[in-house]
């Protein structure tokens, strides 16, 4: 048999070596694998992209200024601290988890900044910090119920909800609202930095640089190792969408304020989380945890620190989010990150095509999910509808996601996709 | 074979050895003065009823319980093997029966999960997939991609994942409890081959069985365990399934031996107690 391996070894890469296998080279055999994945229930980000394709018609069609320049810079502004506290969200469901409390940590958390900012006269910098760390503290907390006592995280989250939200009206006991003032660096951060046009366009070239680059560094090494290059073609059109989306985006969000470093932030973030989550033993260990516990366990995974990190991560965000939301508003209430901040963040996770079931899903699903959300938000608000049917638009939206979940999972069991 | 693993050791070479391996839980003696062998190259089959020690015993070897008394040597040295990882670092590898495998995760990442090979601080898929490749020629299996989620494998297939990941740390050793029990007969015949395949790389194999003529088909030899001690111990080629079965079952003291010596209508119930 050694002859004959090394015969085909020479020929034919080894990867694509075996004749069961369904030859998907050059361009009409990427479009048909990647047809084939879609039949077979692995539906990714598709159907959240068809769904804001279809939010856009509707509106655009009903008021034509949702499209506008300006409309969509708010839609960015607006979704970004929200899409922070459900990158957290997205970990946690990673591992089958959930965390109903992001909400009243990121009010808490925003809080205590603004209580040591203005009653404790610290400086901003240590205030947000010392509002990130509480978020930090809380969730090392949930880690230690979870993993030495066992509680479900759906009930400590659910005591957090309640306890949190009445931790924030202790913190700012009978003030009610702390308002920030005009020129605190996080109220300017928040809303009134962009990028100015060449910056955007620079950061633009970077990011298609590093993708092109790190395609040839892969095709050179894959090639070096004796496995099937990606396809030549497909980084080239892959990389001319990319540059001409962004570059298309960067030009029409310019005509009015353009990037905003708020947004920036919330993308860079999620960029960041996602190279984790894909490329790194932690990231991979954590989508093993949420596959398969107990085999993770037997595989050597510290299960408990994969835990512990994933806990504090989500409320670490949920605690940047909330002192970012407070920037944004200008203020911390005794509303501040109630129940719709909680929803939504959850609802932008799941829409943007993390399952609930958990060991499937990406850092993308927050961007999306939350920019969904935001459009149908903003769109109705354009339209002048009551903020309740706003409630009752968005539950649809996330039962229809959460739908969706569940065939493309069923469809996927069916054909062996798991 | 093309591909070989580094340090091979010397077929027939004894790879582990025990002696007097006792392990009591609470009022429970589960093994008495247990000894067995394992060459380079051999497969020995651990064959028993329920409850005869198979489980304790390979849990003995692969860390998970610590003997009472008895010696543990592998590959020359006297070893006490501290835990799962322990015996992974030493080279014992063993595939559980639930296979643990991560149904979400494809092939290579299955293979190498825990022992992920690394460029610098990310993960080098490169790497991992090059050396997948090369593991699985090695067992000459047939899996048709490794970027597949393992969920849209066959029974046998994840099976040979299972196994090839027992080969990522280059053990001495490989045990594999039931590999065959809820498979098909084609892939009970596929896993038989890994099996051979692991003997011609120069592994000692443990394979623990129910199934007779599994066992036969490929083991060098078979150790019977019964009420946690050494039953007896056959070479494979001179056994025949009753004498396994009249070993394992213990023959003098049981219902079928009993009822087919009275139709007999001879005595001798003591064929086949080796030792």
């Amino acid at each position: 048999m050694s002859a004959t391996t090394d015969e085909t070894q020479s020929a034919v890469a080894a990867d694509i070596a075996d004749e069961r296998l369904i030859q998907s080279q050059g361009l009409g055999g990427q479009a048909r694998a990647v047809w084939n994945r879609l039949k077979g229930g692995e539906l990714g980000m598709l159907p959240v992209v068809i769904g804001l394709i279809v939010i856009s018609l509707v509106f655009y069609s009903q008021e034509p200024t949702f499209l506008s320049s300006k409309s969509l810079v708010n839609i960015t502004l607006f979704a970004a601290p929200v899409g922070v506290i459900a990158l957290g969200i997205v970990l946690v469901l990673l591992l089958g988890e959930i965390d109903l409390s992001v909400g009243s940590v990121s009010g808490f958390a925003a809080a205590s900044m603004a209580v040591l900012v203005a009653n404790k006269s610290q400086s901003l910098i240590v205030g947000m910090i010392a509002g990130i760390l509480i978020g930090t503290l809380i969730g090392s907390v949930y880690a230690l119920l979870y993993t030495r006592l066992g509680v479900p995280s759906f009930v400590f989250s659910l005591a957090g909800l309640l306890g949190f939200q009445g931790a924030l009206l202790y913190v700012l006991g009978d003030q009610g609202t702390i308002v920030l003032p005009t020129d605190s660096g996080l109220r300017q951060f928040a809303r009134e930095r962009f990028l100015s046009d060449g910056a955007a366009y620079v950061l633009l070239a970077v990011v298609v640089l590093a993708y092109v680059g790190s395609q040839l560094l892969l095709v050179r090494r894959r090639k070096a190792a004796g496995l099937t290059p990606p396809n030549l073609t497909m980084v080239g059109i892959k990389a001319v969408l990319l540059a001409g989306g962004l570059g298309f985006l960067t030009y029409y969000l310019g005509i009015d304020r353009g990037w905003g470093y708020l947004f920036v932030l919330f993308v860079a973030l999620v960029v960041v989380m996602d190279l984790m989550l894909r490329k790194t033993t932690w990231g991979r260990h954590v989508y093993a945890v949420g596959g398969n516990e107990e085999a993770a366990r037997r595989a050597g995974i510290k299960v408990g620190r994969i835990y512990f990190s994933v806990f504090a991560a989500t409320s670490t965000f949920a605690a940047l989010g909330g002192i970012l939301l407070a920037g944004q508003l200008t203020s911390v209430s005794q509303s501040s990150g109630t129940t719709d901040t909680n929803l939504t963040a959850i609802a932008a996770a799941v829409i943007g095509g993390t399952s609930l079931f958990g060991g499937r899903g990406s850092a993308y699903s927050a961007l999306l999910g939350i920019i969904v959300l935001q459009a149908i938000q903003s769109g109705l608000n354009l339209m002048n509808v009551d903020s309740s049917v706003r409630f009752m638009v968005t539950g649809a939206v996330l039962l229809l996601a959460v739908a969706i979940d569940s065939v493309s999972r069923r469809v996927r069991s069916s054909s062996g996709r798991g | 074979m093309s591909a070989t693993t580094t340090e091979k050791p010397v077929t027939g070479q004894t790879v582990l050895s025990l002696t007097g391996i006792n392990k009591r839980f609470g009022a429970v003696q589960a093994l008495t003065d247990v000894h067995l062998e394992v060459a380079a190259g051999e497969v020995v089959a651990l064959v028993g009823d329920n409850g005869a020690g198979k489980s304790t015993l390979v849990k003995v070897i692969s860390g998970v319980y610590q003997p009472d008394e008895g010696d543990i040597t592998f590959a020359g040295r006297k070893i006490s093997v501290g835990g799962p990882s322990d015996a992974q670092a030493l080279g014992i590898a063993t595939v559980f029966q639930d296979l643990a495998l991560c149904d979400n995760l494809d092939v290579v990442a299955n293979l190498f999960l825990g022992q992920e090979r690394l460029l610098g601080p990310v993960l080098d898929e490169v790497t991992m997939e090059k050396e997948a490749w090369r593991l699985l020629r090695t067992l000459s299996a047939k899996i048709p991609s490794v970027r597949i989620p393992i969920a849209g494998l066959s029974g046998g297939q994840r099976q040979t994942v299972a196994i090839a990941r027992s080969l990522v740390g280059n053990p001495k050793l490989v045990m594999l409890d039931e590999p065959t029990a809820a498979l098909g007969v084609a892939q009970t015949a596929e896993v038989l081959n890994l099996v051979e395949r692991l003997r011609e790389t120069g592994l000692g194999v443990i394979l623990i069985s129910h199934n007779m003529a599994d066992v036969q088909a490929v083991a060098d030899r078979i150790v019977v365990m019964r009420l946690g001690r050494n039953a007896a111990e056959f070479r494979t080629e001179e056994t025949t399934t009753e004498q396994l079965v009249a070993a394992i079952t213990g023959a003098s003291d049981n219902v079928v031996a009993a009822r087919a010596s009275r139709r007999a209508g001879t005595t001798d119930t003591t064929e086949g107690a080796g030792q």
